[in-house]
């Protein structure tokens, strides 16, 4: 074989190996990336219905129960502006706590309660998850605007 | 006064460096041979107040000097001495201290172990050091100071995250930077080469033992990291994806194709221009993964907290080393000349694919770990992307290179003899095929990937063993390269039987448990008998009393600990292992559940210690190719030479 076509074959390899690993990063993107979505997002019903995601906020204080069999665990988590349900089975992280930030993986169930499948505390005190502040941050915004716009909206007895 | 010191001893340190990268690589480009002989002085001079600055910030942790702020925010006198001096390394500014320590011991070894290189050379390798140094002094000093005096001093120290009061914080993260920062000096020769225009196979043969020893320790450190994570996180997962995680893998992944390709380079000539490439991304990689950890733009264990000056402040330096010395690679690659021709089938063409399916492995790492900061900062949405992207593009690229690293040895340099290579695999595919078919059995439950994870562990350790043989056969002398190669691959297939018999066959329960409940996992009986209070040194602990039995037989008490440390108030879980070369049983304390009982977690994890095992043996090959005997001939011929001059034999005894 000529030096040319080793170097035509060298090359023809090396397309085909970044497009196989092209396609194998677009197929798993596609099955496997998680979107997050804030409370407020699920509550206008932003969120897909069976597919996994992340919602993340803070854990609403005095609202972790648990459940006969000792196990699984509701809480609900919040934005301050709405809040989600949260029902979990298996030991919750060290620094999950109420009243800090948490962030939860799982589905959206039929009883509009999230089905967690994985819940992620913070890994030091000072330290929020950066979904978690985003969500609040993002729900304070929101309201301030909200009061900016429609002064009326936020009288006494008004909805929100 | 001490911590001053420090402060002085860094602002000597930048100044050093400046002179060091702006004397050397001046005098080398001029020729002036004074200028070039100020490169070792300075290099040795800048790890003397390195090392000072380090030893000021060591000592104020370990006397615990509350009037410094990093030492307020990271220690407490509470804490046992060891962690003390590990906290050095705990906090954002002392983790940079301690990288550039790493840096100026690279520096000095290079000062001292160099007396066979041209002058010229040493002096534009540690010119180039010595600017790298000047960047990060200067991000110390000017962002992130370790020695901020806190006035008045506290009382006391906020302590040291829990998480990292563990021996892996005394040993994982140096040996990590190591690792990470000593890719620097692969980069310094690549750089010094294409500046000088002197890429030869001795080139080759300089960088090559440098290469291998980053390598060696960055190994080291990323299983030492993963063993960590995996007794202390208390979920007991070995390997997270985590984007810290990732950052310290994808130089790995490049380093490990750097050093086969310099192998090319060394004994064949060729691929100069593809290794010294290799050479830049490696280390550029390290440099983004300090960025992603030190910046803050990551959630994480490693994460501290936010601000945007230091991270700007790293990327423009991220952007000036990696932009110019692509530049330099793009303006002065051309005149590399090509290496000797080889055939298609060929061990060059085998190494030649194996480095570029690492660098694919590794651009797909890249793209997960970054892909959703892009979208972040662009503002298009938060997303996560977790293990099962990685694994599912990770292990279909690593699948062949491990194939291939199975093959490479048993084919010859040039020209490979198709016929013969057939025959020499015929053994090693029976033996991959037997092993994969039937060690599933012993297990009781198949699946497609257990089997093509154990084929190809097979494969590579059988192919191993072939190429032993053949050189056995052939006569030739087995030197300790080639010896560190046999480890080296071995232990690949040794990981690759770890994670896939871990991937397959773990089991893990979540439990509620009250003292005398017995709950059976995998063959094995756990009784429960209870919780009790304790104390440590600076924390409260709840430990549990775990009897583990097997057929009605004692076999292990374990005492898994829920602790509280005393400072930050956080509870901590302690897991308690029985651990076995064929399978660890892992139990976690959760929480109290009122009454006695407690939720626990319990996990068999079958064959997990051959990951770390084959890793450190991974390591140890590496040691035995570094020392190969053709990197110590130099070193002999210098202390032959060193009898006219006895300043030399310190060096080459050291």
């Amino acid at each position: 074989m000529k030096p040319r076509h080793q170097r035509m074959i060298a090359i023809a390899a090396g397309v085909a190996l970044i497009a196989i690993a092209a396609a194998l990063v677009l197929n798993a993107f596609q099955g496997n990336v998680v979107f997050f979505f804030s409370p407020s997002q699920v509550a206008a019903k932003e969120a897909p219905v069976d597919r996994t995601f992340r919602v993340g906020g803070m854990v609403e204080k005095g609202s972790l129960k648990r459940r006969a069999d000792g196990l699984t665990v509701e809480f609900i988590v919040t934005d301050t502006a709405k809040s989600i349900p949260v029902v979990y089975s298996g030991i919750l992280p060290d620094l999950f706590k109420e009243g800090k930030g948490v962030v939860a993986q799982g589905k959206l169930g039929p009883d509009g309660a999230f089905h967690a499948s994985e819940v992620l505390a913070k890994h030091d005190e000072n330290y929020m998850p950066p979904e978690a502040a985003h969500a609040l941050s993002q729900a304070e915004a929101e309201k301030a605007a909200r009061s900016v716009v429609t002064p009326g909206a936020v009288a006494p007895g008004g909805k929100r | 006064m001490i911590p001053e010191i420090g402060h002085f001893a860094l602002i000597v340190a930048l100044a050093i460096a400046l002179a060091q990268a702006t004397l050397s690589l001046s005098g080398a480009a001029l020729r002036i041979p004074g200028f070039m002989a100020a490169a070792r002085p300075a290099a040795q001079g800048l790890f003397v107040f390195v090392a000072i600055a380090f030893g000021c910030l060591a000592w104020s942790f370990f006397s615990s000097d509350f009037s410094v702020l990093n030492v307020v925010n990271n220690s407490n006198s509470r804490l046992p001495t060891p962690y003390r001096i590990a906290a050095t390394w705990g906090s954002h500014e002392g983790s940079l201290l301690l990288w550039v320590l790493m840096l100026s011991i690279w520096a000095l070894a290079v000062s001292v172990f160099s007396r066979s290189l041209p002058e010229d050379m040493v002096a534009r390798i540690l010119g180039v050091m010595g600017l790298i140094a000047v960047g990060f002094l200067s991000f110390m000093l000017f962002t992130s100071n370790p020695f901020e005096r806190l006035l008045p001093a506290a009382a006391e120290g906020h302590d040291l995250n829990p998480l990292l009061q563990d021996p892996g914080m005394v040993f994982h993260p140096p040996m990590l930077y190591m690792g990470y920062v000593g890719f620097s000096v692969a980069f310094s020769f690549a750089i010094a080469a294409l500046l000088d225009g002197r890429l030869d196979a001795s080139w080759a043969r300089w960088s090559r033992p440098w290469t291998t020893a980053a390598w060696i320790f960055l190994t080291i450190g990323i299983a030492l990291g993963s063993f960590w994570a995996y007794y202390e996180l208390g979920w007991g997962g070995w390997w997270f994806w985590d984007p810290v995680e990732n950052a310290s893998f994808m130089p790995w992944l490049i380093g490990t194709a750097l050093i086969h390709s310099l192998a090319v380079t060394e004994k064949r000539g060729a691929f100069k221009a593809w290794t010294v490439l290799l050479a830049i991304i490696a280390f550029s990689l390290s440099l983004l993964g300090t960025f992603l950890v030190r910046s803050g733009v990551l959630t994480s264990v490693h994460a501290f907290a936010t601000d945007p000056k230091r991270g700007i402040f790293i990327l423009c330096f991220l952007a000036v080393v990696i932009g110019g010395s692509l530049s330099l690679y793009a303006w002065r690659a051309n005149r590399v000349a090509p290496g000797a021709r080889f055939e298609l089938l060929s061990r060059e063409s085998m190494l030649l694919a194996n480095s570029v399916l690492l660098l694919v492995a590794c651009g797909a790492v890249m793209l997960g770990t970054l892909y959703p900061l892009f979208l972040d900062s662009l503002g298009l949405g938060k997303i996560s992307v977790g293990p099962p992207y990685f694994d599912s593009v990770f292990m279909p690229l690593m699948a062949p290179a491990i194939l291939l690293a199975g093959v490479g040895p048993l084919i010859a340099w040039r020209k490979g003899d198709a016929a013969q290579l057939l025959r020499r695999l015929r053994w090693v595919a029976i033996v991959a095929l037997l092993g994969a078919l039937f060690v599933p059995l012993a297990f009781g439950r198949w699946t497609a990937l257990t089997s093509v994870g154990l084929l190809l562990a097979f494969w590579i350790v059988a192919g191993t063993l072939t190429s032993l043989i053949v050189r056995i056969n052939s006569k030739a002398k087995i030197t300790s390269a080639f010896v560190g190669m046999l480890f080296a691959h071995a232990g690949v297939g040794v990981f690759v039987i770890g994670v896939t018999l871990v991937k397959s066959y773990e089991t893990e329960r979540d439990l509620r448990m009250a003292p005398g409940d017995t709950a059976t996992l995998g063959g094995y009986d756990f009784r429960f008998e209870g919780v009790r209070e304790v104390s440590g040194p600076n924390y409260t602990a709840a430990r549990g009393a775990i009897t583990l039995l097997r057929e009605g037989e004692t076999i292990a008490r374990l005492s898994p600990e829920k602790r509280v440390y005393l400072v930050q108030r956080n509870p901590m879980t302690e897991a308690a292992i029985s651990a076995g070369i064929s399978r660890d049983v892992y139990v976690a304390l959760g929480e109290a559940v009122g009454g006695d009982a407690w939720t626990v977690r319990i996990h068999i994890k079958p064959f997990i210690r051959w990951i770390w095992f084959g890793c450190l043996m991974m390591a140890f090959g590496g040691l035995l190719a570094a020392s190969d005997r053709r990197y110590r001939v130099a070193v002999r011929r210098r202390e032959a030479a060193a009898i006219a001059d006895p300043t030399v034999i310190r060096s080459g005894a050291a």
